[in-house]
């Protein structure tokens, strides 16, 4: 990657827009508030508050990372292009009979989510393709000409193709195509060989029509902002962040834009993995717990955990199954129902349970004295002491703490017979064990084991939070970094080029063809140092080649990375080798006497990381003082006297033992009785175990 | 210091988090279609007692209390002076497992600090298990498979090799069944890593607090739901198609004070093929049927079961004793949620929906090279099996959900990886229009599907179908939903169960049930009438003579529909 003098980095959330601008190493960044109707002028009015503070124009930026929602939130609110599918025939329905289960078992009156095209835009061709990417029925192209005219007739501006099977042979989704730019060439069309060419025809037609959905939406906003940005004087490229972490090109994005979905949380991934690297940790978990949920990520090795299908617009609880599958090369995170606006009731167990449903901005938790009467969990938050009533968001804001307890009561003490206080820590328990459940069934589902971890928390909430999970999850050390409320932005500047190219081939070890492989690999090798090469003209291009096997006749396969040596001289031995090691890592034995195989084959190529020079982190050798303050420790179940301390007022170095609160603008840091901190050259607070 | 509410409250949550997470290994780790695909499987964790804490919620009901009550027959048989650490138990036993031969349940003691404080429980479906093959045709249990009594297959952490040696002598698949019998080991184990964590967390020496704290609870919310009712009593009926002669299930709902009493008497007696229930799976999906009307969200374990009692005289069809065939007992296991409903809808009405299609439209295909010309040379056998379902029966407040299984929970396999499991070609899987009962609210809609072998292949279709003869039923004046129907592509009639050769070059054409309707269909809302129409849910015919959609109306639809509207 180039280097350039200033880059800025751009992250559209659902609340605010965060603009972060860096020159010289030095950072100025800002939030401002979300412009739905034209996101753009959001991008503007923070881009040239950045410029004046650093004293440059618009014309001195030498790059633009963006990163959006609006992909998301158009999935979710439904707010895409009028859209047909055309499909074979016998299958017009696969994206309307999902699994054909229930997500809920216990709920006789569930309504499973609409598909996104209801069954009349969903249109069927005679054509057939077998597992073995024969053709059994060539395309009838008449009929083809027959449904353009019926999506002429309608006035569709956007057409997906999906075909069965056509991940091993695209020729007849092609000829539609073809058909479609001939007669109909201001129709956008997407095809499914191209976005997503993984078997699963659910998982494929859905991705196939989620892109078409949003892609006249996503180019005219993409190319809304381009001029306006010119118009504004800015002469760099624009480049977009993508949701398996890294950037893409303007055009690429507007073309495939399904691959936005997401990015926003991918950029914290990336932020925390350029942390773990200056650090030079191998084993890091991210935790971003915000207002309304709270994210995990596994970053191994510097590296988030990537996976080739996630779920988006979940209408139900954030259950698995609710939403819709995109399958995309994604940054693996789970996402719960936990943040700082996270509601919380007594459910006829007796049980105190916390979310999904949050108290949002408006009215937000009974603190904010806005009219919430529900304890959120930032209210238990400000009773058990953590947080500074009459300084919160850098004083912005004067936190009511009588309606938090009388929520608290009213809410959850009064029915189980605790006082505001025991109210406020069991909510907390439950809000905390509910994310720390999360990340161990995540880590289990990966085979790691947490407690050789450290955990990177940034997010307005997950400081608060991020001690006692620790504790609960057995992880000794934690990085607060600087900057944590504008995390994802910072992360876009981190993110290098890459592109990931998939396709779902079978071959089973014991029809091991390495001809066909090289030839494979080397077909997606350049088919992603392709997109790569569109963006960035000169640095290196590094490939990452990853074969996805499980024994034959199991339903989940285990991602295998090769390096580049095995990938290019394939060796039934050595696929078995690496693929048998990464099993018994996962899943504690290999299986005697099976054959295995290969399902998906995928090669990502990047640009090279940004070097980052290693922080010098040390032990701390000078004890902070700090105000008297108080708050209750949970792992203790009591209140205990704490020192407070201003994070700006801490310079490398300074050590504070817990427990302690340490408040800036943007968030709190609570360091438990168990933990001692250390301000570390960078601005990271180091929360550790006491020895 | 005894734990507190608040530590009580994060250790339930924990269990629950750690059955699911022992659930998700067996479904990453299996080899059975059934399991890995399907999720028709389970885990729990239990007290020292065998009684159950905490069971995940997986795609099958049907093992809620088969797997409650299996534990308990695990301590009688083993013997508690017997368990060691590093033991595992299993069994496939229909009547002290989970209903038929192809479950395993797998039973592991969890030893802290060398006392033996609780058990980890998982079972799951496996593909073959010998005998006759999954299918309805045995006369007796003893051609269904291989038996496995209750027994150990590990002890002190050595694997019974003998044990391994007859399983892999008596089935087809001897593979990918050991591979399975592993994966029940592997995730109690994982269960019991997990359990063994948060004893030490919270500084416990055994589990009796929170097993207390988690009944006592779980009582006190089941019974006040039971409180609730009105104390009285109905009877539910349901006729359908069986093997060779109909099935009548027959019960009887009474509400006590603190219990739930469902009598089966009257239902038919034994039937000659293997599509007999043990009480274990009847009990099941009753207890599932009441639970889901009036409890949803108390999760399963010993207390919250309790106050649900089922009983059923002997050598009937919902309670088969020994040696019955019983492999096909999913049917009448699936129907008996129906039954209950069409009682409960007597004591409480407007909760339950109307029928639905009911049992899972299964069929498995045994692919040969065929026998009647030459086959393409490597041409091999293969056997296929496929989940699929007909629609729901229509809600009170909601039309029944399209070919979505209910009561069953599991998921259909994508056609593109079940063309990958063997030489078959599905033609068609798709909506099957008016199939749903007409109503106030709409029944779910069936699916057609068409399937077929490759170039060079015959096979034998092993269908495992229902509601031919007995479409699910309208409630409140609601129209009956389409029945099943089956035949090859040249006309050639097929029945709904059994084994049946189709010939080279022959195609299955099957149309899957659609649910009942609920209400009168004269008080739609209009709004639903058209939307059905414009999507074709409904024909125009239907909405003309079943919803008095006028031919103005139609076309207008119809025009808004050329026009790419939503409608």
């Amino acid at each position: 990657m180039k280097s350039a003098a200033a880059r800025l980095g751009v992250d559209i959330g659902g609340t605010f827009t965060d603009v972060v601008l860096e020159r010289n190493g030095a950072q100025v960044s800002t939030k401002v508030l979300t412009t739905y109707a034209a996101p753009e002028n959001a991008i503007i009015d923070g881009m040239h508050q950045v410029c004046a503070r650093a004293g440059i124009t618009p014309a001195g930026i030498g790059q633009i990372i963006h990163g959006t929602t609006l992909a998301t939130n158009a999935l979710i609110e439904r707010r895409g292009a009028k859209t047909a599918l055309i499909t074979t025939e016998g299958f017009r329905d696969v994206i309307e009979m999902r699994t054909e289960s229930r997500f809920e078992q216990y709920d006789l009156n569930l309504t499973l989510p609409e598909p996104l095209l209801p069954r009349q835009m969903r249109f069927t061709v005679p054509e057939r393709v077998n597992a073995r990417g024969e053709v059994m029925i060539p395309l009838d192209i008449d009929a083809v000409e027959a449904v353009v005219d019926r999506i002429a007739e309608a006035g569709f501006v956007s057409v997906a193709v999906g075909l069965i099977h056509s991940y091993l042979n695209p020729a007849h989704e092609r000829m539609i195509r073809d058909v479609l730019a001939r007669r109909l060439p201001d129709v956008a069309v997407s095809i499914s060989s191209e976005v997503s060419p993984q078997m699963r025809e659910y998982e494929r037609f859905n991705t196939v029509v989620a892109n078409a959905y949003i892609k006249p939406l996503m180019a005219s906003y993409l190319g809304r902002l381009e001029a306006r940005l010119q118009g504004e004087g800015v002469a760099c490229r624009i480049f977009l962040m993508h949701s398996g972490g890294g950037i893409i090109s303007i055009r690429n994005a507007a073309d495939f834009p399904v691959r936005l979905v997401e990015s926003g949380p991918a950029g914290g991934a990336v932020f925390a993995a350029h942390i773990a690297a200056r650090y030079g940790l191998d084993k890091v978990l991210s935790f971003d717990m915000g207002g309304t949920t709270a994210k995990i990520c596994l970053i191994r090795n510097q590296t988030p955990k990537t996976s080739r299908v996630f779920e988006v617009a979940r209408t139900y609880r954030f259950k698995k199954g609710s939403g819709m599958p995109i399958s995309i090369p994604v940054i693996d995170m789970v996402e719960i129902g936990a943040g700082g606006g996270s509601l919380a009731h007594v459910d006829a167990m007796r049980q105190i349970r916390v979310g999904p449903e949050s108290a949002g901005s408006e009215p937000g938790p009974a603190c904010y004295g806005r009219g919430g009467d529900r304890p959120a969990v930032t209210d238990a938050d400000l009773v058990l002491g953590k947080l500074d009533p009459g300084n919160f968001a850098g004083g912005s804001m004067t936190l009511d703490i009588a309606a938090s307890r009388a929520a608290l009561s009213s809410t959850l003490g009064d029915v189980l017979d605790m006082d505001a206080q025991t109210a406020a820590f069991g909510l907390a328990e439950v809000v905390d064990e509910n994310m720390a459940n999360a990340a161990r069934v995540h880590a289990v589902e990966n085979g790691e084991d947490l407690s050789d971890y450290t955990m990177i928390a940034f997010g307005g909430a997950a400081p608060l939070h991020a001690g006692r999970l620790c504790e609960k999850l057995g992880v000794a050390r934690c990085l607060v970094p600087p900057g944590a409320g504008v995390g994802s932005a910072i992360g876009f500047l981190r993110a290098p080029f890459s592109f990931e190219a998939n396709r779902s081939v079978y071959m089973r070890l014991s029809d091991f063809d390495g001809a066909r492989i090289r030839e494979l690999l080397t077909e997606l090798r350049d088919e992603a140092t392709g997109f790569v090469r569109s963006c960035d003209a000169e640095s290196p291009i590094q490939a990452e080649f990853k074969v996805y096997m499980r024994y034959s006749g199991q339903g989940w396969e285990i991602p295998v990375t090769l390096s580049e040596a095995q990938a290019m001289a394939p060796e039934a031995a050595t696929f078995l080798a690496r693929f048998e090691e990464d099993y018994a890592r996962l899943f504690g034995r290999t299986v005697s006497g099976m054959d295995s195989e290969i399902t998906v084959w995928s090669v990502n190529a990047t640009t090279p990381p940004e070097t980052v020079p290693r922080t010098v982190d040390g032990d701390g050798d000078r004890d902070a003082t700090g105000g008297d303050c108080a708050f209750f420790d949970p792992a203790i179940g009591d209140t205990v006297a704490a020192k407070r301390h201003d994070r700006a007022d801490l310079i490398a170095g300074d050590r504070v033992a817990g427990p302690a609160i340490i408040t800036e603008a943007e968030t709190t840091v609570i360091v438990p009785s168990s933990r001692t901190t250390v301000r570390q050259p960078d601005g990271c607070l180091d929360l550790r175990s006491k020895p | 210091m005894s734990p507190t509410n608040v530590a009580y409250q994060v250790m339930w949550n924990r269990l629950i988090s750690i059955v699911e997470e022992q659930a998700q290994a067996l479904v990453r780790t299996a080899f059975s279609t059934s399991v890995r695909e399907a999720g028709d499987l389970s885990a729990g964790v239990y007290d020292d007692r065998g009684r159950m804490l905490a069971q995940a919620v997986t795609g099958t009901p049907g093992h809620v209390n088969a797997m409650a009550d299996a534990v308990a027959h695990f301590i009688r048989r083993i013997g508690r002076g017997n368990m060691h650490p590093g033991d595992v138990y299993i069994t496939n036993d229909p009547w002290e497992g989970t209903g038929h031969l192809h479950d395993f349940t797998v039973v592991t003691p969890s030893f802290h600090h060398n006392v033996l404080v609780g058990f980890f429980a998982c079972t799951a479906h496996v593909v073959d298990v010998g005998g006759r093959g999954f299918g309805a045709d045995a006369a007796s249990v003893y051609e269904e498979g291989l038996y496995v009594p209750i027994m150990k297959f590990a002890d002190r952490g050595m694997v019974d090799e003998t044990l391994l040696r007859i399983v892999r002598g008596n089935v087809r698949e001897p593979d990918q069944l050991v591979g399975d019998m592993y994966a029940l080991a592997t995730c109690n184990e994982i269960g019991h890593r997990r359990l063994t964590e948060m004893m030490t967390e919270f500084d416990l020496a055994d589990l009796a607090g929170i097993a207390g704290f988690i009944f006592d609870n779980s009582r006190r919310a089941t019974l006040d739901r039971i409180a609730a009712l009105p104390r009285t009593s109905a009877t539910g009926e349901m006729t359908v198609d069986g093997f060779d002669v109909p099935i009548t299930l027959k019960v009887r709902v009474t509400i006590h004070e603190d219990r739930i009493v469902s009598d089966f008497t009257g239902s038919s007696g034994l039937d000659k093929k293997g599509i007999n229930c043990p009480l274990v799976y009847t009990k099941a999906y009753a207890c599932y049927a009441l639970k889901v009307a009036i409890a949803p969200e108390i999760p399963n374990n010993h207390a919250s079961l309790l106050p649900f009692e089922i009983v059923a005289p002997d050598n009937t069809i919902v309670n088969a004793p020994h040696p019955a065939p019983v492999a096909l007992r999913h049917i009448v296991g699936h129907f008996v949620p129906d039954t209950v409903f069409n009682a409960f809808d007597k004591i409480v009405p407007g909760v339950v929906p109307a029928e639905g299609a009911g049992c899972l439209c299964n069929f498995q295909m045994s692919l040969r090279p065929r026998s009647d010309a030459p086959a393409p040379p490597g041409a091999r056998r293969a056997e296929v099996l496929t989940f699929n379902s007909g629609g729901s029966g229509a809600r009170p407040g909601h039309d029944g959900l399209n070919a979505t299984a209910f009561p069953s929970g599991v998921m259909t396999m994508p056609i593109e990886a079940t063309e990958h499991a063997g030489p078959v070609i599905i033609w068609r899987k798709e909506l099957r229009p008016d199939s749903g009962g007409v109503g106030k609210t709409r029944g779910g809609l069936g699916q057609f599907m068409t399937v077929g072998a490759m170039q060079g292949y015959e096979f034998d279709l092993s269908a495992m179908l229902d509601r031919g003869d007995h479409p699910a039923r309208g409630t409140r004046g609601g129209g009956d939903g389409a029945p099943t129907m089956i035949a090859q592509d040249d006309g050639t009639p097929m029945r709904v169960k059994g084994k049946q050769f189709v010939p080279h070059g022959r195609k299955v054409v099957m149309a899957f049930p659609g649910g009942a309707g609920y209400g009168d269909a004269a008080a739609r809302d209009r709004a639903m009438i058209r939307r059905d129409l414009a999507r074709g849910y409904i024909s125009a015919e239907v909405a003309a003579r079943d919803y008095g959609l006028s031919p103005e109306d139609i076309a207008e639809i119809e025009a808004a529909v050329r026009r790419g509207e939503a409608v």
